[in-house]
């Protein structure tokens, strides 16, 4: 229990005394994950959408791969990220590995398929008529792309929300690629299993309660955005 | 329109988000010939070493070193594939093969410390006390007490390995032989957890001692040296190796500066020495 309370406590001093290295961390830990689902928003909602509104031969062993996707282990994720970015790997030339830009790409790589999948089901689940309604209206394709992914917002903007969850807490990947390098590429959830191998569970607890936090924080403004006017 | 106004005040926050993200100074990327790859052993950075080092050599030569700390048998297997400049470990007897086999040269002696053989306090295999490692392993065998392996061909786990050899006693796939595959801090708290017996470095140990109910039931024993080599990764055999990097920062851990450092570090905390200087050494000379 002791421990319990020391974290707390501990999470609330390091937050108020502005302490610059779990700061850093946390600035570091929003930036890598907000970037990653920025970047799984982009490529999963226009994938997602094709998807949903196209038929074609394969389509369902296509979406299962999505599916199964929004379920990839990171720390597979991170091993595959690995070899790749190795000094003599294959995309070696980049010397990307053990910097945060490698936790970018294993992030963005695990949340793709979630946001994917999400948006998919999303638009699909738009009633058939709607599209048909709007083209009748003299619409453009893309502009009736634009309408049903508007039309989503709820469940897209629920797609972001669980990307950024899924990639802000993963630690395997992060570790593997970023190396846990103290100011340079140490996130909080590499942070908290570095401090409990060390011992410090009370800032391992702390660490885990400014996570809290900060997912708190992040989920409450997109619920903000979520909520503010719904359509219909 | 105002779904669509709604969506455009996400882009504008989005779009600026992104901007700060960007023009952000943080963590300024060190220029590329200037990163270090040191690959470590867990101790160095769980003890706390490193976090003390590393900032003055940084801070003396401009390197950038990126620590990847794993046991030291992953540290000497990213240096065979050319993924590390530069390696800080101690597992002596792989090391010499790393050395002959031509993937590392300019192997330095560092520091040592110890390996301690810690327990619970009931001490159920009676071993307090016990002068040597093998004769106190055997007791825990003969108890069937438990006995909490790395499993992870760390440092660590190779000396073990080496006691339960020197024993005659084959512990792997007893029931009484557990392996967390963690590293030494980890082990170290799952073998409070279960009361169970571990071997582990010195340092570790005192780091953690505060938040463990374990007790330090054999040491001494000249079989549980526990000594640290940095060690060049060749660059005859991977060409991208920062040799010049891993050399300037082999010499730094040899420096008589950094070697001042490691003779006090931890005494202030934790009231003796966790690492010894042996910088210019011979091996064989050492716990005489």
């Amino acid at each position: 229990m002791d421990i319990i309370i020391e974290g707390i406590k501990q999470a609330f001093i390091l937050l108020f005394t502005l302490d610059p290295e779990v700061l850093g961390i946390t600035w570091l830990s929003l930036k890598v994950s907000g970037t990653a689902t920025f970047i799984s928003l982009f490529i999963g909602v226009s994938v997602g959408t094709v998807v949903a509104l196209t038929q074609f031969p394969g389509r369902k062993f296509v979406v299962s791969l999505i599916n199964t996707g929004m379920g990839l282990p990171p720390v597979v994720v991170g091993l595959f990220v690995t070899i790749f970015l190795w000094r003599n790997g294959p995309l070696g030339f980049l010397e990307i590995l053990y910097t945060p830009t490698a936790i970018i790409i294993a992030q963005a790589v695990i949340a793709t398929p979630i946001v994917m999948g999400i948006s998919l089901a999303a638009i699909q689940n738009l009633p058939a008529n709607l599209r048909l309604q709007i083209m009748a209206l003299g619409a453009t394709r893309i502009q009736m792309v634009w309408i049903l992914v508007k039309e989503a917002k709820l469940p897209l903007l629920a797609a972001v929300m669980a990307g950024f969850g899924g990639v802000i807490s993963e630690v395997g990947a992060s570790i593997m690629v970023g190396g846990n390098i103290k100011g340079y590429s140490r996130v909080l959830t590499t942070a908290t299993v570095m401090e409990t191998g060390k011992g410090n569970f009370d800032i391992a607890m702390a660490l885990g309660i400014i996570l809290l936090l900060l997912s708190f924080a992040v989920n409450a403004i997109l619920t903000h955005v979520q909520q503010r006017e719904r359509p219909r | 329109m105002k779904l669509f106004k709604n969506i455009s005040l996400i882009a504008w926050l989005v779009a600026a988000l992104v901007l700060v993200f960007y023009a952000a100074p943080v963590t300024a990327a060190p220029p590329k010939q200037k990163n270090i790859i040191m690959a470590t052993t867990t101790s160095t950075q769980d003890s706390g070493l490193l976090d003390v080092l590393l900032p003055i050599f940084e801070k003396k030569t401009g390197y950038f070193v990126k620590t990847i700390a794993v046991g030291s048998g992953q540290a000497m297997a990213m240096g065979q594939k050319g993924e590390a400049d530069v390696l800080l470990v101690h597992s002596p007897a792989a090391e010499k093969k790393f050395i002959a086999e031509g993937y590392g040269i300019n192997r330095r002696l560092v520091m040592h410390n110890d390996y301690i053989i810690v327990g619970p306090k009931s001490d159920p295999a009676g071993i307090k006390g016990v002068k040597s490692a093998a004769e106190a392993f055997k007791k825990i065998a003969a108890a069937n007490a438990i006995f909490m392996s790395r499993g992870d061909n760390s440092g660590t786990n190779s000396k073990e390995k080496e006691i339960w050899k020197t024993a005659g006693i084959k512990a792997e796939g007893q029931k009484w032989y557990q392996q967390t595959g963690l590293g030494m801090g980890q082990t170290l708290s799952v073998a409070a957890e279960k009361k169970a017996y571990t071997l582990a470095d010195r340092g570790t140990y005192l780091a953690l001692k505060k938040n463990l109910g374990l007790d330090i039931l054999a040491e001494g024993d000249g079989i549980l040296l526990n000594i640290y080599h940095v060690i060049e990764v060749n660059t005859v055999k991977w060409p991208r190796v920062n040799a010049a990097g891993a050399k300037a920062f082999a010499d730094f851990m040899v420096s008589k500066q950094t070697q001042k450092v490691i003779k006090t570090f931890g005494v202030d905390k934790f009231g003796s020495p966790l690492f010894f200087p042996d910088a210019g050494k011979k091996e064989e000379q050492l716990g005489k």
